[in-house]
Formats: C-alpha cells, sequence, structure tokens
C-alpha cells in the first residue's frame, strides 16, 4: 500500500499544526463559532447531540495494521473504547472533546493517517472497491488513481468552501462494489479500443433527499488528462451549483437542472481551457504511486483446497469469503455485524485483534468497506480455519455477509444532531428478529439499509429494503422501500406506502421477505422477485398484516 | 470604504473606485471593476489589457466562488491587482493567495500575526495553480 514520502507526511504534520492553532484561537474567543464550524468540519470535527465526532479518513478503505492498532489505542485513548466503521471506509469517535482532537490528530499523524476533508463542504476522502488488488474480476488496481486525486484535492484552495460536500469514488471493474454511481463523481477504469487504459466519468449522482444516478458524462477520459478533467468537473459545479438552498448544493442538482449534455458541455469548454495550463501531474507521478499497491508476494504452492468438516465454519466460509484473483487465496469479510449489535461497532480490544490478524493473515493490509465491515484482502485458504477460529471467539465471526442482518444503519438519533428518528435500535431488534442462520441463509442476499433522517447516511435509496426514519408529529416513524441497488444495476428503491412505527417496520420487513419466499422462482435473491412481480404483491402484504399488529 | 490590510504588490495601489461588472462594460475608461459571486469572471476577459483592479467580493466567507473567479482571470493572463474584499478571515488567507489574489480588504480586521502565521505555514503544496508555486508533484520529478 502507499507509503507517505517526506512531501506527504509535511503535509500532514503541517495539518496537525493549523487545526491546533486554530483550536486554540477558537478557545480562546478568536474564531466565533460560525468562523470555526467549516475549519474543524474540514478535519472530520462535527458536533454531535451529546459531544464532539471525530471522522478519521481512510483513504479508499485500504490501511496497515499499524494503522488499524493506533485507531484502537485513540478509541481506549480518547473515546469510550469503541469506534464505529462508517459507509464512507472510514471511522468515527463519538464521544471527543474538543480540546483533544488536536492530539488525535498527532496520534494519526505518526502513522500517515488524518482526518483531512471527512466533512465540509469540499472534496471528501475518495472511496473505492474494498476488494481492489483482490478480485478476480478487476481490470487493474483502482486505488493508485484513487491515491493521485487523494493529493489532488487535499487543500486544493480553488475547492475548499464548495456549494456542498463532494464524494469520488474510483473502481476499476465492472461489478461495482462501491455504488460508485451514487457519488457526486463516479469514476470506472476503462481500456479503450487501442488497449490504453483511461478513467470513465459519471456525474451528478447521489443520495440525500434527491437521490440520483450518475449519467456517463466522459466515456474515456486519458491517463494523463484524469486530474485536469476532474478539476474542470469542480470548476463548473463550484462556479454555478446552488448556494441559495442547502437541499439543492450538490452536484446532482446542477447536473440535473442544466441537463446531463449542457453539463458536459461546459465541462468540455472547462476542460479544453485548463488543457493549457500544465495543472496535471506527468505520468511519472502515477508511475510513482502505482508499484506501492503490487501485489504481496503470494505463496504459489499455497494449498488451493479446504476442509469443511466444521458445519460453523462451512457456513462462514460460505457467506464471509470471496474469490481472490490467486489460487490458494481468499478474500475474508469480517462482519462488524453481529446479532443484536450497532452496525459498523467494533470495541477497541476487536480493532486491535483485527490488526493482528491482518499482519499475520493478510500480508499486512486490512480494508474497510462502505457496508461498515473489514476485510483482510490476502488470507491463505490453509490459513482461514485458524482465522476463523480466532475471530469467532472474538465475537467477529458472524457469517451473515450481504445478509438480511449485514444491516447499513447511520448513527441515527442516538448520536446525530440531524437525525429524525433512530436507526441503530431498529437495526438491533431487525438483526434479532431474523437472527436464526438457517432463516438468513434461505432468505438469502439481502441489502437492508437503515437511515434516521432523509439526508441517507444509511443509504436507504440503495437498499434492497430500505428504512428511512422521519419524524411525524414529534413520534419516530419509518418509511418502507424496496428495490433499491447500488451494483452495476443501480436503482433506487420505491416506497411501499404509509410508515410504521418500531415494531410495526420490523413485522413489515418479515412480511416482505415472507413474499419473497413465497413467490421466489429458482435462484432468484429478493431484489430479482421484486423486479420480476413489482410492488402490488408485497404492498398487500405488509398492509394486510398491519392491522392485526394493532 | 473597507480599508486594504495586506497588500503582496510592489506597484502603486489603485485609487479609482471598484465598478460593477454590469457598468464596466459602458465605461470604456475604467480600470477597476468589482465581481460579485454570482458575476462570471469571464466577462471581464476582453477587457484585461485596460483593467488595474479587480476586487473580488465575498459577502460569506463561505461562498466559494470567488476563488473559480481568481484563477479564472490569472489563467487569463490578467496581470493587475487582485483583492478580496469582505468576509475575509485569516484561515482563507492561503488558498487565497493560491488562487491568484494579492491583495486583501477584510471588512473586520484580521490579527497581523495571525496572517502572518496563516501564509507562511505551508512549505509545499499538492497543486499546480496560477501562483506559480511548484507542485509536489512537480518536486518528485524535478
Amino acid at each position: 500500500m502507499y507509503k507517505y514520502d517526506s512531501y506527504d507526511q509535511a503535509m500532514v504534520d503541517t495539518r496537525v499544526a493549523e487545526f491546533r492553532d486554530q483550536t486554540r484561537r477558537r478557545i480562546e474567543g478568536h474564531l466565533t463559532e460560525d468562523q470555526f464550524k467549516p475549519l474543524r468540519l474540514m478535519n472530520g470535527l462535527y458536533l454531535q447531540l451529546h459531544a464532539y465526532m471525530l471522522r478519521v479518513a481512510i483513504p479508499y478503505g485500504t490501511l496497515n495494521s499499524a494503522q488499524m492498532r493506533v485507531l484502537g489505542d485513540i478509541a481506549d485513548k480518547y473515546d469510550r473504547g469503541y469506534g464505529h466503521f462508517t459507509t464512507r471506509q472510514n471511522i468515527q469517535y463519538n464521544w471527543i472533546k474538543l480540546d483533544e482532537a488536536p492530539d488525535i490528530l498527532a496520534d494519526l499523524a505518526t502513522v500517515e493517517m488524518h482526518a483531512i476533508q471527512t466533512s465540509g463542504n469540499c472534496i471528501r476522502n475518495i472511496s473505492s472497491d474494498q476488494y481492489a488488488g483482490a478480485a478476480a474480476d478487476e481490470l487493474v488496481d483502482p486505488r493508485p488513481y484513487a491515491e493521485l486525486l487523494r493529493q489532488w484535492s487535499s487543500f486544493h484552495p480553488e475547492f475548499v468552501t464548495l456549494p456542498r460536500k463532494f464524494k469520488i469514488a474510483v473502481i476499476a471493474s465492472d461489478t461495482d462494489r462501491a455504488a460508485m454511481r451514487l457519488h457526486d463523481i463516479g469514476i470506472q477504469i476503462v481500456k479503450n479500443a487501442a488497449g490504453e487504459l483511461g478513467a470513465r466519468f459519471y456525474a451528478g449522482g447521489g443520495m440525500g433527499r434527491t437521490p440520483m444516478i450518475a449519467p456517463m458524462v466522459c466515456d474515456f477520459v486519458p491517463l494523463d488528462q484524469l486530474i485536469t478533467y476532474s478539476e474542470a468537473c469542480l470548476r463548473v459545479y463550484n462556479r454555478y451549483g446552488r448556494r441559495d438552498n442547502k437541499y439543492k448544493a450538490r452536484i446532482k442538482i446542477l447536473v440535473h437542472e442544466l441537463g446531463r449534455d449542457e453539463y458536459v458541455r461546459q465541462v468540455e469548454e472547462e476542460f479544453a481551457h485548463l488543457l493549457t495550463q500544465g495543472i496535471e501531474p506527468p505520468i511519472a507521478e502515477l508511475e510513482r504511486i502505482v508499484p506501492f499497491f503490487a501485489d504481496p508476494a503470494y505463496d504459489v504452492a499455497a494449498p488451493d483446497t479446504l476442509d469443511r468438516s466444521d458445519p460453523d465454519f462451512a457456513l462462514w466460509l460460505d457467506r464471509n469469503c470471496h474469490a481472490h484473483k490467486q489460487p490458494g487465496y481468499s478474500i475474508v469479510t469480517i462482519s462488524l455485524k453481529p446479532v443484536g449489535g450497532i452496525p459498523g461497532d467494533a470495541s477497541a480490544d476487536q480493532i486491535r485483534l483485527m490488526a493482528d490478524l491482518g499482519r499475520d493473515y493478510s500480508f499486512d493490509e486490512l480494508r474497510v468497506t462502505h457496508a461498515q465491515n473489514i476485510v483482510l484482502p490476502h488470507v491463505r485458504k490453509a490459513d482461514l480455519y485458524g482465522l476463523w477460529q480466532q475471530l469467532d471467539a472474538a465475537g467477529l465471526g458472524t457469517a451473515n455477509l450481504d445478509q438480511i442482518g449485514d444491516i447499513i444503519a447511520c448513527p441515527g438519533l442516538d448520536y446525530c444532531s440531524l437525525a429524525n428518528a433512530r436507526s441503530i435500535p431498529l437495526a438491533q431488534k431487525i438483526s434479532e428478529r431474523f437472527a436464526a442462520p438457517e432463516r438468513q441463509a434461505a432468505i438469502g442476499e439481502l441489502k437492508l439499509k437503515i437511515s434516521g433522517c432523509i439526508n441517507a447516511c444509511g443509504h436507504h435509496h440503495a437498499g434492497h429494503i430500505g428504512i428511512l426514519g422521519v419524524d411525524k408529529k414529534g413520534v419516530e416513524n419509518y418509511q418502507l422501500s424496496l428495490g433499491g441497488s447500488e451494483g452495476a444495476d443501480t436503482s433506487l428503491g420505491k416506497i411501499t406506502g404509509p410508515g410504521f412505527d418500531e415494531d410495526g417496520i420490523v413485522d413489515a420487513v418479515e412480511a416482505a421477505t415472507d413474499v419473497y419466499l413465497a413467490n421466489k422462482q429458482g435462484g432468484e435473491r429478493f431484489l430479482d422477485t421484486y423486479r420480476r412481480i413489482g410492488m402490488e404483491p408485497f404492498k398487500d402484504a405488509i398492509y394486510a398484516k398491519e392491522p392485526a399488529n394493532g | 470604504m473597507v480599508e486594504m490590510q495586506l497588500r503582496f504588490r510592489s506597484d502603486e495601489p489603485v485609487g479609482d473606485p471598484a465598478i460593477t461588472v454590469d457598468n464596466f462594460g459602458e465605461q470604456t475608461n475604467a480600470a477597476a471593476v468589482r465581481i460579485e459571486p454570482g458575476d462570471d469572471a469571464r466577462d471581464l476577459l476582453p477587457f484585461l489589457d485596460r483593467l488595474k483592479l479587480v476586487e473580488v467580493n465575498f459577502p460569506a466567507f463561505t461562498d466559494g466562488r470567488g476563488y473559480s473567479a481568481a484563477r479564472v482571470l490569472r489563467e487569463a493572463g490578467y496581470q493587475g491587482e487582485l483583492r478580496a474584499v469582505g468576509d475575509v478571515l485569516v484561515d482563507q488567507l492561503f488558498a487565497m493567495r493560491r488562487c491568484g489574489f494579492d491583495s486583501f480588504a477584510p471588512q473586520a480586521p484580521l490579527d497581523p500575526a495571525d496572517a502572518e502565521a496563516a501564509l507562511a505555514r505551508w512549505s509545499d503544496v499538492y497543486q499546480a495553480t496560477a501562483d506559480g508555486r511548484p507542485a509536489i508533484w512537480a518536486l518528485r520529478h524535478g
């Protein structure tokens, strides 16, 4: 993985000093809260309901064991012994004191980490495919391009106060594991007819209260123009994105209001101009970055067979392990979704254990997924059983990847000052209702996502089953939607009808899974059956059941 | 009239009052103009040779359109004074300098020591802009 050179390290160290100075000026009263707010947000520090929350960047979700270990130590030292992995492949701490935030940043800087641009109206941490470098279906590893973009977007002077936050995802396979088209800019690295690599750009996707799937804006940007094209996309947005209404300020609204073609015309004009400005790093810079992401030294003699005699192990193996491009290896997902647990939470001890396991079993590398789980990308099949035993003993052996218990949920009203409803207790109730592994296995792949408000941090629009918490005259109410998806077949969920209370929504989810099980044909997933039979049968069952449950 | 606090030019400051972009096109001898966030800086490009001062107004420091306006002008070759006015704060000075601003007239005076520290803090930068500082990638590949 990428290693900082002295320049990168100096940038992060300087940011620590700058933020320490800004915090001091705030505490001494030289900065008003209104003046300080964008500064702390650009450093990932939110004021939540009960305390400050600090969001630490994990660029493209990749980290090494030393970094993971420090994340565990920070949870102990500055928080309450927990960290919360997020849908942006980051980690956040919910109980931070303002005067300690600069010290946390200093701790992070010792392991080449930071919290730069993890919130605020700027270009956020770049996300990517959690299986990058390990998946059999990828064209190339997308992370070098994400790293190039990370450096370009860090402290970009023109884009420090965009109309709204700006999220970029980079992938390099046709299977989209990063919800790429639901980003402000989505990039897929592709090959053209001449066999050259380039970047296909999508712009104007996003979730929030107006979910949109990004249209393609350029099918092939040569790699030596990647930064210039990105800058053109951003400049048009910075100049013309709406600033009159926070809820209409994302680039998706600009692209929608201008129309895709007009947005593209303006970007092309800006691009032609910027190509004359010498802002593109030389291709040698990309060539410098690429080798950091070279394959680890695989054991080519690693056996490709497995002993499946332990049934619990076999269950986990089938659920949580994914095909690796290298024979004899597997991609392991550690579920942070135990039955009744808080999705994405891990204790300091669990984080340190995962760090050790990453070091011992996965060439010192770990990944955070946008589904709030942890991946060990390169595990020898021969090591899987021993690894699983250690995970299981630490409460990390839940076998439910992509099943109904593998819920994405935002922090909700338990922590977030924007939320209208709680997400976490609902996720806990649903996972308890479907706790039996046999039942989850029968239902199969079902992505359930919960957001505690319309801002959609829990990605409910993209859930096969999505739940949105709203405030109905002071009472928490939950809307159900069906049919969302974030993959190559990206679609947005449709609301079933009137909302439910907390118990009612759990019953409604159960009714929906019953309709699926009664109607499924062959190997159909929930999403496939829904797409085939449509909303009506689900609606009938969900609302027929409602009066009986009072 | 707000006082200019910082200036990074050696020529004489222009005394002319800055006029709006709308009026500018008609007044063929005007040398100073003020851009508001909603103005298109490119409307000024035909007149760069007679311009000596462009003020870019930041009614609120959270509105970042002025940064693009500044770069658009510098990229087009504008050599005159580019002044940030309005809600200009210490922590935005460095990014403004990088976008091409070379004078500052903040609505509320800045603490001189804080301003100096903010401008001197960053030894290197990741991007190439019209301020001429070499980007880190340029230093890496000499």
